[in-house]
């Protein structure tokens, strides 16, 4: 293989990460506060539907950006709402929102199908950009790929060196223990949550404005799921999130390489390799059991009610 | 400011839960410096009280004045922000999270977090009260004691003038109970006003100054302790002349029943405890107590004798010199083993099920192909409540319905009445108030009596001295030497809580 095509499969790799980047991110900080939401596949179809319509009708990327993530948020806050204050079960919930978000979205999409729209263009980041390898790799991207990186760099400080995340960590591990020490349990839970739908609904704006700039129903295509499993197989790490979004972003693009090549082996199996390449490398990661249980919040998936 | 100012008043304060009132009209006064005991049963009210204070909870009328004005504490910010500080009976601490890390979580959002400077400031405060601590460890490496520490030393670091401590010695060695005394001496020395709660009598009295006790909510009255007798104090609290402590005759059991031989068991949870080569023998008509401050293996030894952790030893457990390491819980009980569980809700029991469907967990009787013995059941659970004098509606109602205490004589008298020849019990009166207690101590010796072998294994030092013919502890997962309870001190018992003694003496 030439560098070109090592370079460009890097930088394909960074693309195809980016929309798992973000929505992984999300579930991270909501997850770390305790709470399950398996609606993240529901979270980004409204946000990438929401998205594409409001860049179509007013023309301007930003207000469907901003469009999206609010839909992504709203979503969230529904999911919040009726697992905090109505105390409903969160894993039913949660495929309940994914439900309702495909088939919304689905529907508020219906006209939108086929149309096109200016997405969001590649912005060459000078100097930075022509280191060979690494410049086209991470500095020659559209906007959002930027922002999820800054996004990564504020997740990962604010998970490990800040005192808001000292206390979702202790909300996540002990909602009853930290509720003794006067932390406001429901509101930090939900704040967690809104962020989560904001992040899904920024993942699935990326999806329907930057890497494919379309609407088509159904277009995350499982990846709010993925998104899920890299949570818990990175063992609620931000680092090694994008680790296993990068390698399954890598592994997706291999499998078109060696079609490309004319390797003979089944497509079906090689489209096999991003799911099972990232699983097997995250397990072995995280095969330390001390760790495992140490990053893990404890509470996860167990109701917390208000007067408990 | 003027001396005679109480540092806090509580006037009238009122709350009441959904069919109970947790308190009626409380009133407390408690001076600067002052060591003040809060004695009750268990659900006379004290920890309500105590939530109200810290702001956990809020009373529905009265007030709260503190150093001479009223204050309204919504939350434990606030009450902190006043220098009310608490130490939890179960401990409000996050085990993933270190020492340091803990501690910054209860300050003030003003203050940056300096873990650096808070670490510095931590060991300066820690190692000046004599209770050292390492401010990135993480808690849960942290022994019973050391996490108690840590609560207190949170406290501390914030110029607390008022310390509030929910029942601090029930998990501690009695030989730490008494550096935590001295440590409370010391502030009380300094002007720091104590709120002890607690329903040990004598610590009261070697440790407070003034007492003030709750009954059924309400506040029955206050005493100098110095001038107040235990059996004074006892009466206050129980509201009758009862004699606080019954006797039982000690006895020596026959032949073994119950074996345990080199029991070995590693654990793959991290927080768990290994055990190494245990060897106990439990005889027919013998109680063995079992003392150990809480995580030090009782938990894995209760389950590996239930059945609930299987090993691979299958020799190293014998019921009447037949191997039953192999068999899971059910298959043991064929072999007269019954347990009662350290939790009560959810291992003994579970909650939403009635009284008849919990009896019938345990005891399959007569039925046959699959269709239950509907009335076998109904009056199986009706001979437990009418036995045991379980306070419910009747047998339909749900568990959850019962108070702790009811609940718990309902799973004892569950065991007991299946007659087994081997019981194992854990913390059977943890939680349960005065009168059940001695209600389920009686139970238990003449199950003994009737010629059962019975394993107790408590953290109440008082009741295993009280009940067990023959007494040892668990540290670290091994096993001290077991001696007569007659022939044995509470000091001697707490240093091989404290993991000072012989394994060679022990093994033999």
């Amino acid at each position: 293989m030439d560098m070109e095509l090592i370079t460009n499969i890097l930088f394909a790799m960074v693309r195809t990460a980016t929309p798992l980047l973000l929505v992984a991110l999300g579930e991270l900080i909501c997850e770390k506060s305790g709470v399950l939401n398996l609606g993240q596949e529901g979270m980004m179809l409204m946000g990438a539907v929401l998205g594409f319509i409001v860049t179509t009708l007013t023309g301007n990327v930003y207000v469907g950006v901003l469009v999206g993530v609010f839909g992504g948020m709203m979503m969230a806050l529904l999911f919040g709402f009726s697992v905090q204050i109505l105390n409903t079960n969160q894993v039913a919930t949660g495929l309940a929102l994914t439900i309702f978000g495909t088939g919304l979205s689905a529907f508020l999409g219906y006209s939108f199908v086929g149309q096109s729209i200016d997405g969001f263009h590649s912005i060459n980041i000078p100097v930075l950009s022509s280191i060979p390898i690494i410049g086209k790799m991470l500095f020659t991207h559209d906007l959002l790929v930027y922002l999820s990186f800054a996004l990564f760099g504020g997740i990962y400080w604010f998970v490990y060196k800040s005192r808001a995340g000292l206390k979702l960590k202790a909300v996540g591990e002990n909602p009853h223990a930290a509720k003794a020490l006067g932390l406001p349990v429901i509101q930090i839970r939900f704040m967690a949550i809104a962020f989560g739908g904001a992040m899904a609904g920024l993942a699935g704006v990326y999806l329907s404005l930057a890497y494919t700039p379309l609407w088509v129903e159904n277009m995350t295509a499982g990846k709010g799921w993925i998104g899920l499993a890299l949570v818990v197989f990175a063992t609620w790490r931000p680092e090694r999130i994008l680790i296993g979004a990068w390698l399954f972003g890598l592994a997706s693009i291999l499998h078109l390489v060696i079609q490309g090549l004319g390797f003979e082996i089944s497509p079906s199996l090689l489209a096999m390799l991003p799911y099972l390449v990232t699983i097997v490398v995250l397990v072995m990661l995280s095969r330390d059991p001390i760790k495992q249980k140490l990053f893990t919040p404890a509470s996860l998936g167990k109701p917390f009610r208000a007067g408990d | 400011m003027r001396d005679t100012e109480p540092r806090l008043s509580l006037w009238n304060i009122t709350k009441k839960y959904p069919g109970c009132i947790a308190n009626k009209n409380v009133t407390l006064d408690v001076q600067p410096g002052e060591i003040h005991a809060l004695l009750g049963e268990n659900g006379a009210g004290k920890s309500t009280l105590m939530k109200i204070i810290y702001g956990v909870t809020h009373a529905d009328s009265g007030s709260i004045i503190w150093e001479g004005h009223e204050v309204d504490i919504k939350l434990p910010t606030d009450a902190r922000k006043l220098g009310i500080g608490m130490v939890f009976q179960h401990f409000s601490l996050f085990e993933t999270l270190s020492v340091a890390e803990n501690i910054a979580l209860a300050m003030s959002d003003e203050e940056p977090l300096g873990i650096t400077e808070l670490s510095t400031k931590i060991i300066e405060v820690s190692t000046k009260y004599g209770m050292p601590l390492e401010p990135d460890r993480l808690v849960h490496t942290l022994s019973v004691g050391e996490r108690q520490r840590l609560e207190i030393v949170r406290c501390l670091i914030q110029d607390v003038k008022l310390l509030i401590l929910d029942e601090p010695t029930s998990v501690l060695t009695p030989q730490e109970v008494d550096k935590l005394f001295d440590v409370l001496r010391t502030l009380s020395a300094e002007g720091c006003s104590i709120l002890f709660i607690s329903h040990k009598l004598n610590e009261v009295k070697a440790l407070c100054h003034k007492a003030s006790v709750l009954r059924q909510g309400e506040m029955v009255g206050d005493t100098d302790v110095d001038t107040a007798s235990v059996d004074t104090l006892a009466s206050m609290m129980v509201g009758e002349q009862t004699k606080l402590e019954q006797e039982y005759e000690k006895v020596l059991g026959s032949e073994t029943a119950l074996s345990i031989t080199k029991l070995n068991y590693f654990t793959s949870d991290p927080f768990g405890v290994n055990l190494k080569n245990i060897s106990l023998e439990i005889r027919k008509g013998e109680i063995l107590g079992i003392a150990g401050v809480a995580g030090n293996g009782q938990e894995e030894l209760f389950s590996i004798l239930s059945g609930e952790i299987q090993i691979q030893q299958k020799q190293a457990l014998t019921i009447n010199q037949q191997d039953i390491g192999a068999l899971n819980p059910a298959q043991r009980r064929e072999f007269g083993m019954s347990y009662v569980p350290p939790e009560r809700n959810g291992r003994g029991a579970v909650e939403d099920f009635s009284l008849e469907e919990n009896a019938l967990l345990t005891n399959n009787i007569g039925n046959k192909f699959g269709k239950l013995n509907l009335k076998g059941i109904k009056q199986f659970a009706n001979d437990i409540i009418t036995t045991f004098n379980v306070k419910c509606h009747n047998s339909k109602t749900a568990a959850s319905n019962l108070s702790g205490g009811n609940l718990q004589k309902f799973i004892i008298g569950r065991e007991i009445l299946q007659e087994p020849t081997v019981l194992i019990a854990a913390h059977p009166t943890w939680g349960v108030d005065f009168g059940s207690s001695k209600a389920i101590q009686e139970s238990i010796i003449e199950l003994r009596n009737n010629g059962a072998a019975v394993v107790v294994i408590s953290e109440d030092l008082d009741e295993l001295f009280q009940i067990s013919d023959r007494m040892c502890a668990l540290f670290h997962g091994r096993i001290s030497p077991v001696k007569p309870a007659t022939d044995v001190s509470i000091e001697e018992v707490g240093r091989w809580m404290a993991g000072v003694f012989d394994e060679q003496e022990a093994a033999a």
